[in-house]
């Protein structure tokens, strides 16, 4: 029996320990605010976070959908951008070496700062914050995927050649598919920083969202509704990088890191 | 072996431009004939330009002077009618074995309704019969290289190339896999050429054994063997075996210290 206890404990302490730690961290919390007497604009307590939280229910569920929304479309347009970008940065060093400096001063801009220029040039609605996303989140993506282009094995690369594989071959039948592991390695950066840019585009732009919900609640000193819509966000980006993994193992089985 | 030239590797020379700007001589003056259905091996110590040859004759790479013939044709880009098996396995991870053997013959557009049927053939040959389901990680080396050599061979190849096939094998591994090899070129001959470190392996292989010398690669002697196939390793304990292998070794071995003494001066 012992024995039986100590295989539950081993395949499942990978989930008990985070799971007790974040319990433990949230009595703490708890306690604390209770102990210290907190105010509730400064610090609120889990269980009012909770209760205030789940009071606003109905316009939470709007407010997600329209950040789910924004980072789905920052990221399918880093997808859209970064498959052609990538692909031209490993068929020509002379296109990389145009193409590498104007990405790395992409990523340089303030995203922030660049976001209220984007709503003057291109009006206030949903389309600034999709760029913003994307520029956020294409810039891993590009890098991977051109870096698993080009981490092909020369052999495969000449194998093709000695049998006068087009150029569409090489890149189809063996560039794209030796890059999966590559290219879902720059879509979990990719999903994780769409969430990030998506919440800085709302904070600047936006009557609906997690993070004008976060905005309009803290001008407010609403501070347990900002930490609702904080938890909410952290939960979009855990399970959006899940939902790639998923997608990594379900389709491209070979790919996954383990085994 | 007195059969008609099918490859003419003519006074080839061949020069890198290497990252430093400087020219390197890679191949000096090197020919060498090869007979339709012939095994020839070559050997020589690492940078002797072996690889290089062999990328030359598929047209992988142009000579920087000299030409080679095949069929009496110049080569000048790669020919569709030559495979090439390289030290690793390379298959494509993503496909298993039965789809990495065919995957020539979809670079090719030749793809047919047979030709599932012959890549089950030859991986019977190979002994892989069982395996056209599996993936490659799920194979060992050894297995993976069978596979390779399936692959070169599907689009019925005139010339195969091999690049160091068993390089990467253990050496018992080695052996079965060079037995092997001399079993599938008896049942369906092909014109070979095979780049080899191993003394005794290009002994028992070949027809001919081109032994070249490095920096610049050039070809010292290259050596008929006129003994009786099917050959096995018990041949090595032989007198010709083995006055063949020392002719071979003393060739490297002369290159090696001559280089030394070079290097030395």
């Amino acid at each position: 029996m012992p024995r039986r206890i100590e295989q539950i404990w081993h395949h499942s302490r990978g989930v008990i320990l985070p799971a007790a730690a974040v319990i433990l961290l949230g009595l703490l919390w708890e306690a604390s605010v209770h102990i210290f007497s907190i105010p509730v604009y400064l610090l609120p307590a889990p269980s009012v976070i909770w209760v205030d939280f789940i009071s606003k229910a109905d316009l939470v569920y709007g407010h997600t959908t329209a950040t789910v929304n924004t980072i789905l479309g920052g990221f399918l347009l880093s997808i859209a951008i970064s498959f052609p970008l990538a692909v031209m940065i490993a068929s020509s060093a002379v296109v990389a070496n145009t193409i590498y400096p104007l990405l790395v001063l992409t990523q340089s801009i303030p995203k922030v700062a660049l976001a209220p220029i984007l709503v003057v040039a291109l009006g206030a609605g949903e389309m600034p914050r999709v760029i913003v996303t994307f520029l956020v989140a294409f810039f891993p993506l590009v890098t991977s995927l051109a870096t698993g282009l080009l981490a092909v094995p020369k052999d495969l690369i000449e194998l093709s050649r000695s049998y006068r594989g087009t150029w569409w071959q090489e890149m189809w039948l063996i560039r794209l598919p030796w890059s999966v592991p590559f290219l879902f390695n720059g879509l979990k950066l990719a999903i994780t920083f769409a969430v990030v840019g998506a919440t800085v585009g709302e904070f600047v732009a936006a009557d609906k969202g997690l993070g004008y919900q976060i905005m309009a609640a803290t001008s407010f000193f609403n501070t347990s509704v900002a930490f609702g819509a904080l938890v909410i966000l952290s939960l979009l980006g855990i399970v959006l990088f899940q939902a790639v993994a998923i997608i990594e193992r379900v389709l491209f089985p070979w790919s996954s890191p383990q085994e | 072996m007195a059969s008609r030239t099918l490859i003419e590797i003519n006074k080839i020379t061949k020069v890198f431009r290497s990252l430093d700007g400087a020219d390197v001589l890679a191949l000096e003056d090197v020919s060498l004939d090869v007979g339709l259905s012939e095994f020839v091996s070559i050997v020589g110590p690492s940078g002797c330009g072996k690889s290089t040859l062999l990328r030359l004759v598929a047209g992988l790479t142009g000579p920087t002077e000299g030409r080679i013939l095949i069929d009496g044709d110049e080569v000048t880009e790669p020919r569709r009618d030559i495979g090439m098996v390289f030290q690793a396995p390379t298959l494509l991870p993503w496909a298993n074995i039965l789809k990495n053997v065919l995957f020539p013959l979809k670079v090719l557009h030749r793809l047919t309704a047979d030709s599932e049927n012959r890549a089950r053939e030859l991986l019977k040959l190979v002994g892989l019969g069982e395996f056209e389901k599996k993936m490659p990680s799920e194979l060992s080396g050894g297995m993976q290289q069978r596979a390779a050599i399936c692959r070169a061979l599907i689009p019925e190849p005139k010339i195969l190339l091999m690049d160091e096939p068993f390089g990467a094998l253990d050496a018992l591994t080695r052996e079965e896999m060079s037995l092997e090899l001399q079993r599938i070129w008896t049942e369906r001959p092909t014109t070979i050429i095979f780049v080899t470190h191993s003394v005794p392996e290009a002994v028992l292989l070949s027809d001919k054994v081109c032994v070249m010398s490095s920096r610049p690669g050039h070809v010292k002697e290259v050596i008929e063997i006129p003994l009786a196939r099917p050959r096995s390793y018990s041949l090595e304990t032989e007198q010709e075996f083995q006055n063949i292998s020392q002719r071979i070794r003393k060739h490297i071995f002369e290159n090696q210290t001559s280089a030394r003494r070079i290097g030395a001066a």
